[in-house]
């Protein structure tokens, strides 16, 4: 009775399955590879940070443009400054509906963390979508105009400066570092958890700077409440113009965070070649286009060999200055 | 009255057809999304962010907010119905209407929820309309030292909620605590407490995955032990009357109302914060103030008023520094924040200036769902009892399938149900030997806090304590907490002295 | 639950212990201008359980503590058979959801419980076991893109994606 009923009711659920098969064939299966359910859009940080509002608004640009046939669901993994999402991509190997949005933990985490034995060369390199730019900012209420005035506050205050920012070794922790080195500085940095919160931190003066990017820095800007000094770019930001870069003060330094979309290691190519094509269309669409200009983020579309190159010239980069730092031997 | 006009032309807004029906619509799916253990208003707005691209943007947010109020009443009827709080913002409503539940006054409880949230909710918007921008100052200047001395507060107020075994209320405050500290420490970068180097660890222990699996799983064992497979509520019944009645007690419990309403619209607007210590130390204030403290945790209506008014006024009270610093303080209003990304408003300073209408519109249709949710939560009250009175064995399989989807569901990791039913398991072992569990829960969603605020202001003053007293607004608070610390400490000393005595003069 | 008492108390101490050993590999001491170090936090808290363990156990042989003088059974018979069907179950869901998935687990918990335990007709079962799958899938996966976990019987909902995106 009990088996009867059971193998009726699997019969059912097949019967089911079937009919639907029938009547819903593939609508162009001759044109390349296609995903067959939806896609895992892993992001390598946590809710409500630059790193997710970006996700989210390329899923709603594909969702809403309709540049692919299954629906890309986000996944939050921002365990242990990203290893949660690399370890994960890792199990993950070989399967073609697993893509990730990364920053620049991207390459300190793994070189940190050597006992995850992460290789981010074997990753699908699928897009890099733009580049986020950095600047110095100070509180407007102080009476510091540029970096020189910075200087010598800091230095008068020593190490009873405060100097906010995302978390220990992070992005925002190695250019402190740089600072501090570049100018004699003792700047205490202290890590707060996310880009929005450091930004507040200053803005109501519980810091005395920060080196936020203009996404999160922008409200309060526009509201007044802090200033710009100068920017770690190659060229001055067209949102910015009065601040100088690094380079034009005679440091020649300029650093930049990735947000690139990489695919489990081991995808097949016609699958990678697929969402390199996706990427791309959300990359040409005019509100990513507009996003970019908005939030001054900077660089053009890179995949494939060009992007592994990339990342393996900022892996380079980044191991000198975790050395540099002493986090990493 | 320029706020007043303003936000009668938001209200104008809110009462056109379509927005009216979306209301509507929002409201009932946000109730029943909140209504389910694991999803709570992060999912519903989450999910429904991509749809509000094919409405204007104004109809979009009202959407939106219904949705976001609509999940914040469901997320009680899971706390008293199934003893699961939904999200951590409904932990303190299982305390009293769990019991109340199971006695037969499940209606009761409900009808409470629902009208404190309303009374939560048209407060804090008074307030909101009122005050937004100067207590946008005052949320700017809260540093770590003062978000530390709050912290202190919150657990201040709940210390008297552990069980009569004083080590094991201890070992269960603990126990949370070190389970919070799982996953990454902000302060060095350094992951730690990995245990068997399990990268599921990574993420930390969610609360989620041990209220549902203390609360859902451990629960559920428990009850069928003591009912040994019958049936769990007999008594529930529901009519006209009995609403009106139950009304009419509500309102007499005005006083823990109004008092978490305040209580939550101040704590909601911290940065951070957010309603989860609101309405915990709502429930705290409520059981301190009240006439008959002992009643409390055994079904007393005012500790389900006092927390639902709270965390209802605190998520309005989130929305302040969200819309005026860019600072999320809760997890949804983290992801409405990036859907008015999306839509071109930038949230900060300047939105109050540049989209007075978008603003006004959400205070608007945030009232407007308020109502609603109202209505539709006492509507439905009828078919929430039906579903209390189904036989154990459909009620406990539909619930232990929630619990496990509702677990899977936030991080959506395997992991964390196996976890979920390891904690489910070992909770109701410990029960059965009196370990108190709600103070694990609520130490578990508070530790990362603490500890994050405490060392963030060491680092500040170099290691030295001075820095909680020498700020006015942390010096302040630190000291009202020290003193609630330090009172239960000296009046039970006083009262084992006494014993002592007593039982020693027969000797 | 005299036993039952003292066998927690010792097997939480041990947990403890353990708590204690695997915060360490974090620096635990007062490093001088920065405040506690990383394992700071969960090294004293999990000293605190492991004194409150303390604490049970020594009222436990004090007997002070009203389960050490407690004869009653910590689980009876019925009980115990209750706890290992309860959580026995359980275990096998979320075991079997690695393997068959979601959907497959789903409806024969509900025939286990409904009809092995509850004894309720086959049509009410049925019912039951067949709507549970189709509503989540419509809720979860439809309505609120969260993919649940498939197993080996993945491919046999490619179909059902097809047709509903």
């Amino acid at each position: 009775m009990n088996i009867l009923q059971k193998t009726g009711m699997i019969g059912l659920g097949t019967a089911l399955v079937l009919g639907l098969a029938v009547t819903s064939v593939p609508k162009d299966a001759a044109a390349g590879w296609e995903p067959r359910k939806p896609v895992e859009f892993v992001i390598m940080a946590g809710k409500g940070g630059g790193a997710d509002k970006m996700a989210r608004l390329m899923q709603t640009v594909i969702a809403k443009k309709k540049f692919a046939s299954k629906p890309f669901t986000p996944i939050n993994k921002p365990g242990g400054s990203g290893a949660e999402a690399l370890v994960y991509l890792k199990q993950k190997t070989g399967d073609n509906h697993v893509i990730m949005v990364t920053l620049n933990s991207f390459y300190t985490t793994p070189l940190r963390q050597p006992g995850l034995g992460i290789d981010i060369s074997t990753f699908t390199p699928i897009g890099r979508m733009a580049e986020d730019t950095f600047l110095l900012w100070v509180h407007s209420d102080t009476s510091i105009m540029n970096v020189g005035d910075f200087v010598k506050a800091a230095k008068a205050k020593g190490n009873k400066w405060i100097m906010a920012g995302t978390g220990k070794a992070s992005e925002d922790n190695l250019l402190t570092d740089f600072l501090n080195k570049a100018y004699g500085l003792k700047m205490t940095y202290v890590p707060y958890k996310g880009g929005g919160k450091v930004a507040k931190e200053l803005a109501g003066k519980n810091a005395d700077s920060t080196v936020n990017n203009p996404s999160e820095q922008l409200g309060f800007y526009e509201a007044g409440k802090t200033r710009p000094l100068a920017a770690f770019t190659p060229t001055r930001l067209p949102l910015f113009k009065d601040a100088p870069t690094f380079k034009e003060l005679g440091k020649d330094f300029v650093y930049f965070m990735q947000r690139s979309v990489v695919g489990a290691p081991g995808m097949s190519g016609e699958a990678a070649a697929y969402y390199q094509g996706v990427f791309k269309k959300v990359y040409d669409s005019a509100e990513w286009q507009k996003y970019m200009k908005k939030k001054s983020l900077q660089g053009d579309f890179l995949t494939g060999d060009a992007l592994k190159a990339y990342w393996k010239n900022e892996k380079t980069i980044h191991r000198a200055m975790l050395k540099k730092m002493g986090e990493i031997k | 009255m320029d706020i007043f006009n303003l936000l009668m032309d938001g209200f104008a807004v809110a009462f056109l057809p379509l927005n009216l029906m979306l209301i509507v619509l929002g409201c009932t799916v946000g109730l029943f999304i909140g209504a389910m253990p694991g999803l709570g208003s992060v999912n519903g707005v989450a999910i429904v962010l991509p749809m509000t691209f094919l409405v204007p943007p104004a109809s979009a947010i009202i959407f939106l907010a219904a949705l976001y109020y609509g999940a914040m009443y469901g997320g009680a009827i899971s706390s008293i119905m199934l003893g699961i709080p939904g999200a951590s913002t409904a932990v303190a409503t299982v305390f009293d209407g769990r019991p109340m539940a199971m006695k037969g006054l499940a209606d009761k409880a409900l009808v409470g929820a629902a009208t404190a949230s309303f009374v939560g909710g048209t407060i804090s918007v008074v307030l909101f309309t009122l005050f937004a921008p100067p207590l946008a100052e005052v949320a700017l200047t809260f540093g770590a030292p003062e978000e530390f001395a709050l912290m202190l507060l919150a657990f201040a107020t709940f210390i008297g909620l552990g069980g009569d075994d004083i080590s094991k209320t201890f070992f269960s405050i603990f126990i949370g605590l070190v389970f919070s500290a799982v996953g990454l420490d902000i302060v060095s970068g350094q992951p730690r407490l990995i245990f068997m180097d399990i990268p599921g660890f990574f993420h930390g222990i969610n609360f989620l995955v041990l209220a549902i699996g203390i609360y859902g799983i451990g629960e559920m064992l428990w009850v069928m032990e003591t009912s040994q497979g019958k049936v769990m509520v007999s008594q529930a019944t529901v009519t006209v009357k009995r609403v009106m009645n139950s009304l009419r007690e509500v309102v007499h419990a005005y006083k823990p109302m109004v008092m978490g309403s305040f209580l939550g619209y101040f704590v909601g607007i911290l940065p951070a914060a957010g309603a989860t210590p609101g309405s915990l130390m709502a429930y705290g204030v409520a059981k301190s103030i009240a006439k008959d403290p002992d009643s409390f945790g055994t079904g007393n209506l005012e500790g389900v008023v006092a927390p639902e008014s709270a965390n209802n006024a605190a998520s309005t009270g989130s929305m302040l520094p969200m819309l005026t610093l860019g600072i999320p303080g809760s997890p949804t209003t983290a992801i409405l924040l990036g859907g008015m990304v999306i839509w071109g408003l930038e949230p900060g300073p300047m939105l109050f200036v540049n989209h007075k209408e978008f603003v006004w519109g959400l205070i608007a249709s945030l009232y407007a769902a308020n109502l609603f949710a109202l209505i539709l939560n006492i509507a439905f009250i009828p078919a929430f009892i039906w579903v209390l009175k189904l036989p154990f064995t459909i009620l406990a399989p539909i619930i232990f399938i929630l619990c496990m989807i509702g677990g899977y569901a936030p991080t959506q990791d395997m992991h964390d149900v196996w976890l979920m039913l390891i904690f489910g398991v070992m909770a109701y072992l410990m029960r059965k030997l009196d370990y108190p569990m709600a103070p694990a829960v609520l130490a578990i969603v508070l530790g990362p806090l603490a500890e994050a605020s405490l060392r963030q202001s060491l680092i500040i003053s170099h290691g030295s304590f001075d820095i909680f007293f020498t700020r006015w607004a942390s010096g302040t608070i630190a000291v009202i907490a020290i003193i609630l610390l330090v009172l239960p400490v000296l009046k039970m000393l006083k009262t084992r002295l006494i014993d002592n005595n007593v039982s020693k003069k027969p000797g | 639950m005299r036993w039952a008492e003292l066998v927690m108390a010792i097997v939480m101490a041990i947990f403890s212990l353990y708590l204690m050993v695997k915060s360490a590999e974090l620096p635990i001491g007062w490093i001088t201008g920065e405040g506690p170090g990383g394992g700071a936090f969960p090294f004293w808290l999990a000293a605190g359980m492991l004194a409150c363990c303390i604490w049970t156990i020594v009222s436990w042989f004090r007997k002070t503590n009203p389960f050490s003088r407690s004869d009653e059974p910590y689980m009876d018979k019925a009980t115990l058979k209750l706890f290992l069907i309860g959580a026995g179950s359980l275990t096998a869901m979320v075991g079997l959801f690695h393997i068959i998935g979601v959907y497959a687990t789903l409806p024969l918990f509900l025939i286990f419980y409904m009809r092995v335990l509850g004894g309720h007709s086959w049509t009410l079962t049925g019912a039951f076991a067949a709507i549970t799958p189709v509503v989540t899938f419509l809720f979860f996966e439809i309505t609120l893109n969260i993919t649940l976990p498939k197993g080996y019987s993945e491919p046999l909902f490619y179909p059902l994606y097809d047709f509903f995106y």
